[in-house]
């Protein structure tokens, strides 16, 4: 199975990267990019195909590692 | 007084901060790996600065699982003093020995010069040789040491007395309420961003860190009975 992680910033904190990008992008003529914020994409190859264990440890992985959840949030899609 | 100095893959401020604790008060310290499983014979724990595992993924995140932090747990529950500077306080709050998280600066730059910081809280272990208020100028190095915490939290720190340290004037990295340095609820552990182990003689540029170093034997004397220094 291959899950897809996504973390991103949470909405109450600050994104300087994204902020960065979006006034890039406007000075290169995107006039019409509203907010940026950049987040982190991880895609985990896991053996067996159990699923509710394989989405019981990617919440356990993202709790305690992918994710700082102070201040991100997460989400995974399961394929396969 | 025994103090450790962990080293991690990538610590660079080890160091400095054995070189400091030798100098300011000449106390036994050993560098300590990260491999380590026995932290018993050691008082006090110096997290140091540096890209401990190249600050993948996040500054502090797989640090924190480093055979050594399961002994460093041990150590803060215990009551024993640690201290986290820069990539330290961020792998302490990544263990989560420390409340909040540190991101990048607001300003995407990698701050590195001299700050005034204002000691708002001189009863910790590390800080009982300043005075409340006082003014000290301490060296910043950091890329990601814009410190977040929600407002909930904040308010905790504030009625708990956990900010110790917050910059005086400017803001360097965009810190929520100013915040440079904090402990936890016992007071026996302190992450800071700030560098007190490079501001250890005037040649260079400040001693004002000396008195971290001199508040911490002060404590453990204090806790062992022994005759206090000044």
């Amino acid at each position: 199975m291959k899950a897809k992680v996504y973390v991103t910033i949470k909405e109450n904190v600050l994104d300087p990267q994204g902020n960065a990008v979006q006034g890039a992008l406007h000075t290169m003529g995107f006039g019409e990019v509203g907010k940026v914020r950049i987040g982190k994409y991880l895609e985990v190859e896991l053996q067996g195909n159990d699923r509710a264990k394989a989405e019981a440890q990617l919440k356990e992985m993202c709790e305690k590692l992918l994710a700082n959840t102070v201040v991100e949030d997460y989400r995974f899609e399961l394929e396969g | 007084m025994n103090f450790a100095v962990l080293v991690f893959p990538g610590s660079n401020c080890d160091i400095d901060c054995y070189k400091a604790v030798e100098d300011t008060i000449g106390q036994p310290v050993d560098y300590v790996f990260h491999t380590a499983t026995d932290l018993s014979k050691y008082d006090a724990i110096l997290v140091p600065g540096g890209f401990s595992y190249g600050d993948y993924l996040r500054c502090g995140a797989i640090a924190q699982f480093a055979p050594v932090m399961t002994e460093v747990r041990k150590a803060a529950e215990a009551g024993k003093f640690v201290l986290g500077i820069c990539n330290g306080f961020q792998i302490l709050t990544e263990a989560g020995l420390l409340p909040g998280a540190l991101i990048r600066n607001n300003s995407l730059k990698f701050r590195c010069h001299q700050v005034d910081l204002v000691v708002e809280n001189h009863s910790t272990a590390f800080t009982n040789g300043y005075a409340k208020g006082e003014v000290i100028d301490i060296p910043i190095a950091h890329g990601e040491g814009s410190y977040f915490v929600d407002d909930a939290t904040l308010q905790q720190l504030k009625a708990n007395n956990q900010i110790v340290f917050r910059y005086a004037g400017d803001n360097p990295n965009g810190s929520v309420d100013g915040i440079a340095g904090v402990c936890n609820e016992a007071g026996n552990v302190v992450g800071m961003m700030p560098h007190p182990e490079r501001a250890v003689a005037d040649i260079l540029g400040s001693d004002d860190g000396v008195r971290m170093f001199t508040s911490v034997l002060n404590a453990w004397r204090e806790r062992n009975g022994a005759a206090s220094v000044r």
